[in-house]
């Protein structure tokens, strides 16, 4: 090993004692940290058991010499309650960069007790260790940042497949008739999801008229208008006729100026319309009659 | 139709007449020789005989791609020009999705659920359904 190698390592040795003999300081001065205080509000005592996890971890990390290597087995044991904590921070509103700074908050109160240690806090050992402790505290910055988005990215992919599962029921309204009512914006996956269970409801009700109400649906541009043909046409190649309902006049004048042609599509402007052509289509005759609970004597 | 694909078979594609209409299921794969005879057979059996009415099941094909989608299109073409109507009844899910995916939307074809469906179309229903109207133009429209 160079002489400068078995200097830094000497350093970080020095930085991994130093913080196991300071962890019940060090971990006071954090509980009152923005960051410990807004997650653990319950107890302080909590806060700073916590605190003293992230300070262990420190500790091995240095005494591995590993102070810049966010994959160091040290920093393993706290990921996840780092992640918990940044998650937490992220509910209540903070920005990913307010919490990076409130991470990087945790550094000061380490580093003066740290200059404390020393006789002369100006010497070449005293900078050294200050030097090492900084960049343990940047990569615990680090660490930090990449749990809380590697777990965000797991929500996110979680809420997409939930959201496939749930955002497109078909519903059966009449006897040969079903409906889908579409919510929220219509992209490839979503439609192709909607055109299977659309499908199979057309199977599995014996339907003649399928009806695609986008009501719900924001904004149609040339690729949503796109699936929708689609969907359009695989029904009829099923054999059952789609109708779409609940054009809203804004998203008429869209498809119109898009120069959009849906000319071979049944529409109707609401669902309540649809239904009454697809009944009219069957041959079924809605009447009104006398109202329920009337006699007739 | 012209190299045969993945061999030529000699089976035929049975076309048994229901009255006035001809009966066709088709199951697994059509390879090419097949196809031609089974256009020739129903062109055949439509001039030779009072056929006003084709029925195509697909039921049990579950793979159609551009060919066997052409193959049924021209089917209908040639029998449109005998005075027959075809229906294609009973696609899968899934071959609708490829087909639309492939662009192939068969706009020339009638497409019904199943089988009774068909004959309910070409109104020779044996059910007690009442007969669909004929698929819409746009001027017969609400």
């Amino acid at each position: 090993m160079s002489e400068q190698g078995a200097a830094e390592e000497s350093t970080a040795v020095l930085v991994s004692e130093f913080l196991q003999r300071r962890q019940e300081q060090i971990a006071q001065r954090w509980a009152d940290a923005d960051l410990f205080r807004t997650v653990f509000t319950v107890s302080r005592d909590e806060a700073v058991e916590a605190c003293k996890a992230v300070v262990d971890a420190l500790s091995e990390a240095a005494a591995a010499g590993r102070v810049d290597d966010i994959t160091a087995p040290g920093f393993r044991r706290v990921r996840d309650q780092l992640g918990r904590m940044a998650a937490s921070r992220a509910r209540t509103g903070a920005s990913p960069g307010q919490i990076a700074g409130e991470v990087a908050d945790l550094r000061q109160p380490v580093i003066a007790l740290l200059r404390g240690e020393f006789p002369d806090p100006a010497g070449d050992q005293a900078q050294e260790c200050v030097l090492a402790l900084t960049r343990l505290t940047g990569t615990l910055r680090v660490v930090v940042m990449e749990t809380a988005l590697s777990a965000g990215e797991e929500v996110i992919a979680r809420q997409r497949e939930q959201l496939l599962e749930v955002a497109t029921p078909v519903i059966k309204l009449w006897d040969g008739i079903v409906a889908v009512p579409l919510i929220g914006t219509l992209d490839s996956a979503r439609s192709q999801v909607v055109m299977e269970s659309l499908l199979n409801a057309i199977v599995a009700e014996r339907a003649r008229h399928a009806i695609l109400d986008i009501t719900g649906v924001p904004t149609v541009d040339s690729l949503v208008a796109q699936h929708l043909m689609k969907t359009v046409a695989a029904a009829r190649l099923m054999g059952a006729e789609c109708v779409v309902s609940g054009i809203r006049p804004a998203i008429a004048q869209t498809i119109v100026h898009l120069g959009i042609d849906l000319g071979t599509v049944v529409t109707r402007s609401s669902l309540a319309d649809a239904l009454a052509y697809a009944l009219r289509r069957q041959g079924i005759v809605v009447a009104s009659g006398p109202p329920v609970g009337v006699s007739l004597s | 139709m012209t190299e045969p694909r993945r061999g030529a078979h000699a089976s035929r594609v049975p076309v048994p007449a229901l009255g006035e209409t001809l009966l066709i299921t088709l199951q697994g794969e059509l390879h090419d020789s097949m196809a031609e005879q089974l256009q020739q057979d129903i062109t055949r059996r439509i001039a030779h005989s009072p056929v006003t009415g084709v029925v195509i099941d697909i039921s049990g094909v579950d793979i159609v791609d551009s060919f066997l989608g052409r193959v049924l299109a021209e089917i209908a073409s040639s029998a449109r020009l005998m005075a027959a109507r075809t229906v294609l009844a009973g696609m899968r899910p899934a071959v609708a999705i490829t087909l639309v995916e492939l662009g192939l939307t068969l706009p020339g074809l009638d497409t019904v659920l199943d089988v009774e469906r068909a004959l309910d179309r070409l109104g020779h229903g044996l059910s007690t359904d009442p007969p669909h109207p004929r698929r819409a133009h746009h001027a017969d429209l609400l």
